[in-house]
């Protein structure tokens, strides 16, 4: 079976948690004791529905407040897919974990509450959404009840945010007006918007098409760890295992290693079932090489004539998720990119972006919680990365703050400075 | 040349990814075992992630002293077979030596002991990174949970201030002291490791398998007679065709009606099935609705 991610984003209240818990539902994912527990916590709250957010909402502050504060996980099948869903906060101050849940989707749903339109924060999530380049973009513009499940009002809110989005990269993008609440659209197509041509939500995350959205051509194999069985059977075996990140790797394969330079062919790759004759992304492998060469981890497999940038001068746009310190000119953190982490620091703020506006601001002396900036990085010792848009593993890197071992960035790679 | 690889592929991809992560940047991890499925499935992906290497870190079951007696057998049978070294946290030790009272009454449970014997154990071993067998689909507060999460020198977790995790760049830095619980399968259901323990070819213990058994129920839970439980008033024993589909302290782990006695009837089950894993069999959960949450701020599993 096939498996796609997705997250839901958008602004406080536009009802992401609302529509999660109809999907489950309505897929008859939902399990009855979930269902009762939900039934009389809402009782208990004084609702008048029951209210299906509290299926994800599942802490004890989120159920107070009646909000997100962070993702929440959740999984279903259809005979056709395995869905992993990340339930995405909508409050501003909770944007690092919106981010968190988006960084590893395949497709985002921003939600549009019908009678606000587009706000702020969906203009946060649309942009957020095509920064971290997920491939697939659902607009879905919810609470279709509340407006009489009227046409204009559908096509008035799907105008304003393509126009936003024009400004954007976002390669697939699809409008479909629901009712979380009441299910219209999710699973089935709705009786009261006949007007409306297009897939049900449900039939859109079954049918949209994913195999091509993994990077299939450059080689990237990032080393993780050596094995080394010191066994009587395995005296000599040196493995490299990892997780390819790019490429398709073939037994016999000429392959560079980096950072070193030197060159080798693949002798197998092996796992615990057997070899393999070839290994693509996302396989976790342990590659052997014909030649005995040093290589420890942070070091990378690449093919001779396809070779990732090596430089210690990174060009990338972050966004900050520390509301203890901020990012300054000389910030130095730990930079975590594949298998290698080292000491970085911050060369230059080359602007701050307004989301909104997407306007850049080339006089911002610092990035300050939720803030998303271009910045300029050098590396102690030098990277092996792509364009994150080429690559989202080789072209993504977090850092960390050294003080307090906090995540403080998530960062994707531009290219490197001229 | 398609290049597809099945959902249980990818998640086993995903899991092997994480230990060889931890393996890497830990001095003293420790993989929690229990002899239930999720273990189970754990130690396997551990052991295909290291191979033909054993894996570089030891297995530790904390034991509440109310096991059943093939889960035992069987926890020690693999542990010899893979050859890797078990640490035995004990509640009944921890007791013996005053560090623990144990709750008195019929209802009396070892749960909240096995949190304080667990915490104890990390610090005596000095364990950086712990492997827990939790899924996210267990339960609401699980469903909340990174897959690196950080607990502090309190072995607390904090739900509301979690390290933010992006991509599959875990951030496993820690102070002296503090630890990280780690999740490879997180991202599993539990139909998901039935699958796999068919594609698999897993061995699980015989419990999980459809048996003949005598119990009796507590709070809309079958659980089983025998030397942990002491029966209250009204409570009539009777025999049942049952399974377990999780399996913990018996005192408090439910059996399920159940004629499943293959991984294929098991599959069909599971895939039918209209209620939760814990809601079924699990007694320590009915407490409260943040039961979990509040268990595992205190450093439950
Ligand atoms: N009438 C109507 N109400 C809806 C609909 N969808 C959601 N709601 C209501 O809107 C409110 C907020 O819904 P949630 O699902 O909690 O919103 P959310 O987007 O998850 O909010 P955060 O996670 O805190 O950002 C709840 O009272 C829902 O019942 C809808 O389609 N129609
Ligand atoms: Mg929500």
């Amino acid at each position: 079976m096939e498996m796609l991610r997705f997250a839901t984003a958008g602004s406080v209240d536009d009802g992401k948690s609302t529509l999660i818990g109809r999907l489950l539902y309505d897929t008859k994912t939902i399990f009855e004791d979930q269902l009762e527990a939900v039934e009389k916590a809402s009782v208990q709250m004084g609702a008048e529905y029951t209210n299906l957010a509290l299926l994800t909402d599942g802490l004890r502050a989120e159920r107070e407040q009646g909000i997100t504060i962070d993702v929440a996980y959740r999984y279903f099948a259809t005979p056709r897919r395995k869905f992993i869903i990340a339930d995405t906060p909508g409050h501003i101050q909770y944007t690092r974990n919106m981010v968190t849940g988006a960084s590893t989707a395949d497709l985002a749903i921003v939600l549009i509450d019908a009678r606000k339109g587009v706000l702020e924060q969906s203009r946060r999530h649309g942009f957020l959404a095509s920064l971290l380049r997920i491939p697939h973009l659902v607009l879905a513009v919810n609470k279709m009840d509340l407006v009489d499940y009227d046409q204009q009002r559908f096509f008035e809110v799907r105008n304003e945010f393509r126009d936003f989005a024009a400004k954007l990269n976002i390669a697939d993008l699809t409008f479909i007006p629901v009712s979380a609440l009441h299910g219209d659209n999710i699973v089935d197509r709705s009786a009261n918007m006949e007007w409306y041509q297009g897939s049900s939500l449900l039939h859109h995350l079954e049918e949209v098409h994913i195999a091509s959205d993994r990077n299939l051509i450059d080689a990237r194999f990032p080393v993780q760890y050596v094995i080394r069985p010191q066994s009587d059977q395995y005296h000599d075996y040196r493995g490299y295992a990892g997780t390819v990140a790019g490429g398709v790797l073939r037994t016999g394969d000429e392959v560079t290693v980096l950072a070193s330079g030197f060159s080798s062919t693949i002798k197998s790759i092996d796992t615990f079932d057997g070899p393999v004759a070839e290994a693509f992304s996302p396989m976790a492998v342990t590659i052997r090489l014909n030649d005995e060469i040093d290589i420890s981890r942070g070091d990378m497999i690449v093919r001779p004539n396809n070779q990732p940038t090596v430089a210690q001068d990174i060009d990338a746009m972050v966004c900050w998720m520390s509301e203890r310190v901020s990012l300054r000119p000389n910030s130095k953190f730990v930079i975590k990119h594949t298998t290698r982490s080292t000491k970085a620091i911050v060369k230059d703020l080359t602007y701050l972006l307004d989301v909104n506006t997407l306007h850049r601001d080339d006089s911002a002396a610092e990035l300050s919680l939720n803030e998303i900036g271009r910045v300029q990085i050098r590396s102690q010792v030098p990277l092996f990365f792509d364009e994150y848009r080429r690559n989202r593993q080789t072209g993504s890197f977090v850092l960390i703050d050294e003080a307090t071992n906090a995540t403080v960035a998530a960062g994707m790679i531009l290219g490197t400075l001229s | 040349m398609s290049f597809d690889l099945s959902h249980l592929r990818q998640l086993e991809a995903e899991s092997i990814h994480i230990f060889r992560e931890v393996a890497a940047e830990f001095e003293r991890p420790c993989l929690l075992f229990s002899g239930g499925k999720d273990s189970i499935v754990m130690l396997h992906l551990a052991q295909k992630a290291f191979w033909p290497a054993r894996m570089p870190f030891v297995v530790m079951h904390v034991d509440t002293g109310h096991n059943f007696a093939e889960v035992l057998e069987f926890r020690d049978r693999r542990v010899a077979e893979l050859g890797v070294r078990l640490v035995v946290a004990s509640v009944p030790e921890a007791i013996d030596a005053g560090r623990a009272v144990e709750e008195t009454g019929p209802r009396a449970s070892r749960n909240r002991l096995q949190t304080a014997v667990l915490l104890h154990a990390i610090e005596e071993n000095r364990f950086d990174a712990l492997f827990g067998g939790a899924r996210r689909d267990e339960e609401k507060a699980r469903a909340k949970e990174r897959v690196y999460s950080f607990r502090d020198e309190f072995g607390q977790w904090d739900p509301k201030n979690q390290r933010p995790e992006l991509w599959s760049l875990y951030n496993g830095r820690i102070r002296m002291g503090e630890h990280i619980r780690v999740f490879p399968i997180s991202n599993y259901t539990e139909l998901d490791v039935w699958q796999y323990i068919k594609d698999e070819e897993i061995e699980v213990p015989s419990v999980y398998f459809a048996h003949r058994r005598e119990v009796f129920e507590r709070d809309s839970v079958l659980l089983s007679t025998g030397p942990y439980v002491t029966l209250m008033d009204g409570e009539e024993p009777f025999t049942e065709t049952v399974r377990y589909r999780t399996v913990g302290d018996m005192s408090c782990t439910g059996a399920v009606p159940s004629s499943a006695d293959t991984v294929d009837k098991i599959i069909e089950e599971v895939a039918a099935t209209r209620i939760t894993e814990r809601g079924a069999t699990r007694a320590d959960d009915k407490v409260s609705e943040a039961a979990m949450e509040d268990r595992k701020r205190e450093g439950y599993f």
